[in-house]
């Protein structure tokens, strides 16, 4: 169980680490729309289409690390191996 | 006699027409047209933009000066990259755009008029309206107007085309978007951009 808890809450870490790395380390917030420029031809203005994609910022690590803390504290307060009635032996 | 007046006639009557002050319609179909914001926050600045733009300008080629119109943003079309951010924007603690679904700018007087060729600059008095709080303000603009364009943006649909740019800053404190409070999160001021363009067709 111990055992368990240290390593989901190790690979919580590093695979929130990586996906944030990966999605560009965006060290604002998480977004979910990002603006896409688009230029008129015959104005010369410039407009903004918002298009559905999802950017972890560090309140995405944050609540990621977090998440593994917690793991990995829980993981102190939990026994080695389950507990086992004691053996007994007939002389 | 009867056709040199016929003509004179006629060619005032060209002349008024041509010199007519036209209303120019900022409902853009192509959706190009857009209203900037930004605000300084500790983490990263609040940029966001609104397209529910809407609204009409009266503008005369021959006296750009006497231009006069409103432009309304629909506050539900303000749009941020953080969905966290645009609910807490838009909710009862900060705009509240239930109650006050509309940001307006109604143009009184130009001044400043300084005309270049297509291009008019003027710095613009009028009311802007937010979160249902009026105040005069001052605002630099820049008019282009692109006469006979209308087809190349609207294919079969003939006319002319105005387009406004204008860039500004308010104090949110000033219209009541919690003044005084939350500064060390949120910048009191609001910088403010806007890029449209209208359609007069004929």
């Amino acid at each position: 169980m111990k055992r368990s808890l240290r390593l989901i809450a190790a690979l919580l870490m590093a695979g929130a680490v990586v996906f944030w790395a990966a999605a560009g380390a965006n060290r604002g917030w998480t977004k979910t729309q990002i603006p896409i420029k688009t230029m008129d031809p015959v104005t010369g203005l410039e407009g903004i289409q918002w298009q559905a994609k999802f950017v972890p910022g560090v309140d995405f690590l944050g609540a990621a690390l977090l998440g593994s803390g917690i793991l990995a504290a829980i993981s102190f307060f939990t026994s080695r191996k389950p507990k086992q009635p004691p053996i007994e032996t007939k002389i | 006699m009867k056709t040199k007046l016929a003509i004179l006639a006629l060619m005032g009557a060209t002349g008024i027409a041509f010199a007519a002050p036209q209303t120019f319609d900022f409902k853009d179909p192509k959706g190009i047209n857009n209203a900037g914001f930004k605000l300084d926050a500790p983490l990263e600045a609040i940029n966001g933009n609104a397209s529910g733009v809407s609204g009409t300008v009266t503008f005369d080629p021959e006296n750009p000066g006497a231009t006069k119109g409103k432009i309304v943003v629909t506050t539900a079309s303000l749009m941020l990259p953080n969905p966290m951010q645009r609910t807490h924007m838009l909710s009862d603690k900060w705009l509240d755009a239930a109650k006050f679904p509309e940001i307006s700018f109604e143009a009184k007087e130009f001044k400043n008029v300084q005309s270049a060729g297509v291009t008019t600059t003027a710095d613009v008095t009028g009311t802007f309206t937010l979160k249902g709080v009026s105040k005069e303000l001052t605002v630099p603009v820049k008019l282009t107007y692109m006469k006979d364009k209308l087809s190349d943006r609207v294919p079969n649909l003939k006319g002319d085309l105005l387009v406004i740019r204008a860039g500004f800053s308010i104090k949110r404190g000033d219209f009541n978007i919690n003044p005084g409070q939350y500064e060390d999160k949120v910048s009191d001021t609001i910088e403010l951009t806007l890029s449209i363009a209208g359609a007069a067709p004929k």
